[in-house]
């Protein structure tokens, strides 16, 4: 065999190959390099959302990407965020429980308790006024996840504290230098893969969904129950959890005063604002997955459905700044029959997504 | 030949630029600008009377107002020809909130004299159940059972009733009419065109659009609000007759020109 002559082509298909691999280094490029860019990720928007919904809020400067998301999901699980390392935000936002908060009010670090029920996390990214938390005090995704690290009935950590942590565990530089292009860690791009990976916390599967797509029928019961959702004078509750078919986040994302209190120990977005025509307004929180985000109400006052339909049926009381979409206070509510209780209770549960709660994608790693 | 044929194109060419850019000059097109405002028989509204300031309407009922959204669509400036130059969209004020008070449509008008109209509401044509995701994810929907579609306005409040001292909400709330008591829906458009009068329109024309929310109680139907207060949606009467009181609400403001 003469390897002499091969020589040439040898050559060539030697400069060949080293061009293909330059070239793909260009386009990919490693963590750190100029031009790197990380892997664009979209996000899994169930098609009736396409359809109906505006599209989903995702900031330009922090698009969604495969390591950003990974990176988040860990941040996610990890109590390394926390001032004594032992809790995670997953421990008060659990995807079994809706990622809420079975417990009336989650204890922090410290065993301190809040005075909030812990909000249930998904289809945030639909959320256009772009308000967080009961009372709106954070505006964005990226805003909402630095505050718990270092509210001090929380994780009650410093952010110097919390970043000088990540630094210094194993893999989370490589982490975000790859998510991120850069190794040097800062609270921004913490907030920012955790944003990444909430918006990626999406539920559109419940059995009224599946209805919607024509894959099953709703129980008598169900349907009974949706008709005292959208009747003006039994349930009238789609002004403020959206008209079905044409809102499926179920929530206007808005703040009102839903006639709980007279007097309010709490002013809600009232003390976020200032304003005291505000005073006592909470968010409306979405109605899917009410099977696993018990218990309700802002300060989780109500351990079942069951009292928070007496609530609106029977409860409700007057104050200066209710909503008037509590047309009925003066009566103490819209005075629903039991049969029309229990068939909205069943019409409320098949708004809940198994599928979400179980979702691979969404467990600790 | 070839020179003649040169000539004769840069001459197309040279008359043909003349022609646009003196139709340009003669009448150029400027975008408008409409900015809604409200008040209480000339008194205006603004964010510090939400919730706080007491009305009385003309039925003697005092009210508060705490929340007004409104929508208008279809935005048009006829000339004297009749001609209709067509802005098609919509535009969803929030009174209280302070958001969409300014309209700025990119569709440029020709300047000239027109006489200005909108739709209140959406049509019957275009308004079609979830066609508007920006309107779906404001909850201005409709339910089907009362025909689908969308909200028109929803003016919100507590007034004083005379069986309570405390006072009561009203839900003032405009959609298509609809009955559903038979074994058909039956519906009617109550959307309707407000005409505004002769406008001119010329570089930075800017418009006020008025509403008074008093006269949705006032005329021609004087609304009682210890009768009509809630549940209006599904009340077919009622939404007729909010239709007729509404036509007397909106006039427009002199003209002015901002700078841009």
């Amino acid at each position: 065999m003469n390897y002499f002559k091969n020589i040439p082509a040898l050559f060539i298909a030697t400069i060949c190959c080293l061009t293909i691999i330059s070239c793909a280094k260009d386009e990919g490029g490693k963590p750190e390099e100029e031009g790197y860019q990380p892997t664009p990720l979209e996000l899994k928007t169930p098609t009736m959302f396409k359809q109906i919904l505006d599209s989903p809020i995702i900031p330009s400067d922090n698009p969604q990407t495969e390591e950003g998301v990974a990176l988040g999901k860990k941040l996610f699980f990890d109590p390394i965020l926390s001032g004594d390392k032992t809790l995670a935000c997953a421990g008060c936002h659990i995807p079994a429980e809706g990622f809420s908060d079975s417990r009336q009010f989650s204890p922090g670090i410290d065993g301190i308790e809040g005075r909030r029920n812990s909000m249930p996390l998904f289809n945030l990214a639909w959320n256009y006024k772009e308000n967080f938390f009961w009372d709106g005090r954070a505006i964005s995704l990226e805003n909402q996840a630095l505050q718990p690290v270092v509210d001090p009935v929380e994780m009650h950590n410093t952010w110097p504290n919390a970043v000088s942590s990540l630094q210094a565990a194993p893999g989370y530089p490589e982490l975000f230098s790859e998510a991120f292009g850069t190794s040097t860690i800062d609270s921004t791009m913490v907030s920012k893969a955790i944003a990444q990976f909430v918006r990626t916390l999406i539920s559109g599967n419940s059995r009224y969904d599946q209805f919607l797509r024509g894959e099953i029928e709703l129980t008598e019961a169900e349907q009974n129950g949706l008709d005292v959702y959208i009747d003006e004078t039994r349930g009238d509750c789609f002004h403020c959890h959206g008209t079905p078919p044409n809102n499926l986040l179920w929530t206007d994302n808005d703040f009102h005063n839903n006639g709980l209190d007279e007097t309010f120990d709490d002013l809600g977005r009232g003390a976020v604002t200032g304003d005291p025509r505000e005073f006592g307004l909470f968010k409306t929180p979405s109605l899917r997955n009410l099977a696993y985000t018990a218990p309700y109400m802002h300060d989780g006052r109500f351990e079942t459905l069951e009292e928070v339909i007496d609530h609106y049926s029977e409860g409700l009381v007057y104050s200066e700044t209710i909503d008037p979409l509590m047309k009925a206070v003066g009566e103490g509510g819209v005075q629903l029959t039991e049969k029309d209780k229990q068939d909205l209770k069943a019409f409320l549960l098949s708004l809940s997504d198994e599928s979400f709660i179980n979702n691979p994608d969404f467990q600790k790693p | 030949m070839k020179k003649y044929i040169i000539l004769f194109a840069m001459t197309v060419t040279f008359f043909g630029c003349k022609d646009v850019d003196e139709e340009e000059v003669i009448n150029p097109n400027y975008n408008v600008t409409f900015n809604f405002t409200q008040n209480w028989d000339g008194e205006e509204i603004t964010d510090p009377d939400y919730q706080t300031t007491v009305y009385t309407n003309e039925n003697g009922e005092e009210l508060t107002i705490s929340r007004l959204r409104y929508l208008i669509s279809d935005v048009a400036f006829t000339n004297e020809d009749g001609d209709t130059t067509l802005i098609k969209g919509y535009n969803l004020v929030n009174a209280r909130k302070g958001i969409n008070l300014q309209y700025k449509p990119s569709k440029k008008i020709q300047e000239g004299t027109y006489n200005l109209s909108f739709t209140f509401g959406f049509d019957n044509k275009d308004n079609v159940s979830s066609a508007y995701p920006d309107l779906n994810t404001e909850g201005w929907n409709v339910p089907e059972d009362l025909g689908g579609g969308y909200h028109f306005m929803q003016m919100e409040g507590t007034f004083t009733n005379n069986t309570s001292s405390t006072p009561a909400p009203y839900l003032y709330h405009t959609i298509r009419a609809a009955d559903n008591t038979g074994d058909d829906l039956l519906l009617q458009d109550t959307s309707f065109e407000v005409n505004l009068g002769t406008v001119t329109v010329e570089k930075n024309s800017s418009f006020e659009i008025k509403m008074n929310v008093a006269e949705w109680y006032k005329n021609p139907n004087k609304w009682d609000l210890n009768i009509l207060n809630s549940n209006l949606m599904m009340n077919f009467d009622a939404q007729i007759m909010m239709s007729e009181n509404g036509k007397t609400v909106f006039s427009l403001e002199e003209e002015t020109t901002v700078e841009e």
